[in-house]
């Protein structure tokens, strides 16, 4: 990698050697990678590849086997794999955001739409109910949800209504790097087109630092500057976005590219 | 039928564990600790912490009061005073004052309380958490690492639901600046007893097999919102029988026509009230 301890300016997050074993299993295999401040990368290949897996030890979600993953936070640039859990949580829980693919692990389904973007506002110490209300609605219009929705469960949204709030949710604390996880799987095509809508309008705005974890390319296009192609839990290929869908070096990644449907 | 059982039912071995843990749980105040529960002649949901704790702490010159929602003499307190007094052979009273050890359901008494006194609470539920965080490992966490957001997010639904906290009982509070206790099924009209009570209040789970206490002169300070401050519940209404105008009030339906009557829920201070003003 490039960047070395100790020099400046640190990017937002440089991970290094990353590794993950389940066992004897290899979940993913010396990961090495850079984001910057603003910049949205994207990491590809097919299911079991080790892309959640990667996504997840950054989420601090799975302690890593091996390796570091330094992040600049606002307690100084520190390695989170060996953060004591108090300070990690604290971190996790305030400076980065997880989308998942499944929202009813990332929401709580018997807490209202305002009850779930409050929540991360609560916890860090806001005691208004009213300011609450007020953020939480605005974030609501943000996304696109009728803010009339505020008070109801999210069980009675729609797919691509819960994703959109689970990126409003985590938003709301404005954290320094979004993590998803295939936020469009298990939507259908039109609600797909508009949950990249609202994120791309959100990356432009706010210029979010973000790791896309998808299978599906045609979004990892869309919205990220990089891609990481991985495979059996390693790297294969790096680049511009559109320099890996357009022209891939690996052989893996022309099959990758070559199995896209072409309407 | 005293001599076959031990001194208050519980053996000795027993009796000193739960006192190792009442010790750490007063050292720790609003902390959650796991002791050994033992099985009592009664089923769960009944008061087996409670009768565990009070087994525990009783000695033979205590004088023991129980109160059931506020009654001294409903089943429940009827049946836990008899099992002391054929195993312990103590001194029993309802008279709040002369009482040393005090095992309650649902009610602190409206007599103020005195120190060298002790409460001792029958806790169906000890984790405030359990509600919004059904995971046991993660409510330890949260706990350890002072994560409360999650517990004013049930506050937060309540205000948004129905304009107020309609939480009315088992109202969670804040012991010494950095537990949050669930203070067992007492109405929230008794939280503010505790706040800075001169008397030692210690809760016993027994399903859950969890101790926690309130140590004399600790605060206790009810979660609420900026703008949406604890309010204590109030009656149109004074007490059927002695005309309080300041005690806890329960609803009696007296006919199958709608009529109702409003009477302490604390007997004791009720009948005593009655007297003072007769």
């Amino acid at each position: 990698m490039t960047y070395m301890p100790g020099e400046k300016p640190y990017p937002l997050l440089s991970v290094r050697n990353l590794s993950k074993f389940y066992g004897k299993t290899m979940g993913c295999h010396e990961i090495s990678f850079e984001l910057g401040k603003g910049e949205v990368i994207g990491i590809v290949g097919e299911s079991g590849s080790g892309k959640s897996t990667l996504l997840k030890c950054i989420a601090g979600r799975l302690t890593t086997t091996n390796g570091s993953i330094f992040f600049n936070s606002s307690y100084g640039f520190i390695d989170l794999c060996r953060t004591d859990e108090m300070l990690l949580r604290k971190i996790i829980r305030s400076e980065t955001g997880f989308v998942t693919q499944n929202s009813v692990e990332g929401l709580r389904m018997t807490v209202s739409a305002g009850g779930n973007i409050g929540e991360r506002l609560m916890a860090g110490g806001m005691r208004h109910y009213g300011q609450i209300r007020k953020i939480a609605r605005q974030w609501l219009e943000t996304v696109e949800i009728d803010a009339k929705r505020m008070d109801d469960l999210p069980s009675t949204f729609s797919g691509g209504m819960q994703q959109r709030l689970q990126i409003a949710a985590n938003l709301v604390t404005d954290p320094r790097i979004i993590l998803m996880d295939e936020p469009t799987s298990g939507l259908d095509v039109s609600v797909q087109a508009r949950l990249i809508d609202v994120l791309r309008k959100l990356v432009a705005r706010l210029s979010l630092s973000m790791i896309l974890v998808t299978h599906d390319l045609a979004v990892a296009r869309l919205l990220s500057h990089r891609l990481y192609v991985m495979k059996d839990g390693r790297i294969v290929e790096s680049g511009l976005s559109d320099q890996i869908l357009d022209d891939p070096r690996e052989p893996y990644t022309q099959l990758l590219v070559s199995s896209i449907l072409k309407p | 039928m005293s001599h076959t059982y031990n001194f208050a039912y519980l053996d000795e071995q027993s009796k000193k564990m739960i006192r190792r843990s009442v010790l750490k749980a007063m050292a720790i105040p609003g902390f959650q600790v796991p002791f050994g529960g033992r099985e009592m002649p009664l089923p769960y949901g009944w008061g087996t912490g409670g009768i565990q704790l009070t087994a525990s702490l009783l000695g033979k010159e205590d004088v023991l009061k129980v109160i059931d929602q506020g009654s001294d003499d409903t089943v429940n307190a009827v049946s836990i005073k008899d099992f002391f007094r054929k195993t312990a052979g103590i001194r029993i009273t309802e008279n709040t004052p002369e009482a040393t050890l005090i095992q309650t359901r649902h009610r602190i008494p409206e007599t103020p309380l005195k120190q060298g006194q002790i409460m001792v609470y029958q806790v169906p539920i000890p984790e405030p958490l359990q509600f919004i965080e059904p995971r046991r490992p993660e409510t330890l966490k949260m706990h350890a690492f002072e994560e409360y957001g999650a517990m004013y997010v049930k506050l937060y639904e309540d205000i948004s639901k129905h304009d107020r906290i309609v939480t009315a009982f088992d109202y969670p509070a804040l012991v010494h600046g950095r537990y949050i206790m669930s203070p067992s099924p007492i109405p929230k009209f008794d939280n503010p007893k505790l706040h800075q009570s001169p008397a030692i209040h210690i809760f016993g789970a027994g399903r859950e097999k969890r101790i926690y206490a309130v140590p004399p002169y600790t605060d206790v300070i009810s979660l609420d919102f900026e703008d949406y401050p604890f309010e204590l519940e109030t009656w149109e209404e004074s007490c059927a029988i002695c005309g309080s105008g300041t005690s806890f009030l329960d609803e009696i339906i007296t006919d199958d026509k709608g009529s109702r009557l409003f009477v302490c829920s604390d007997t004791e201070y009720c009948r005593k009230n009655g007297k003072k003003e007769a």
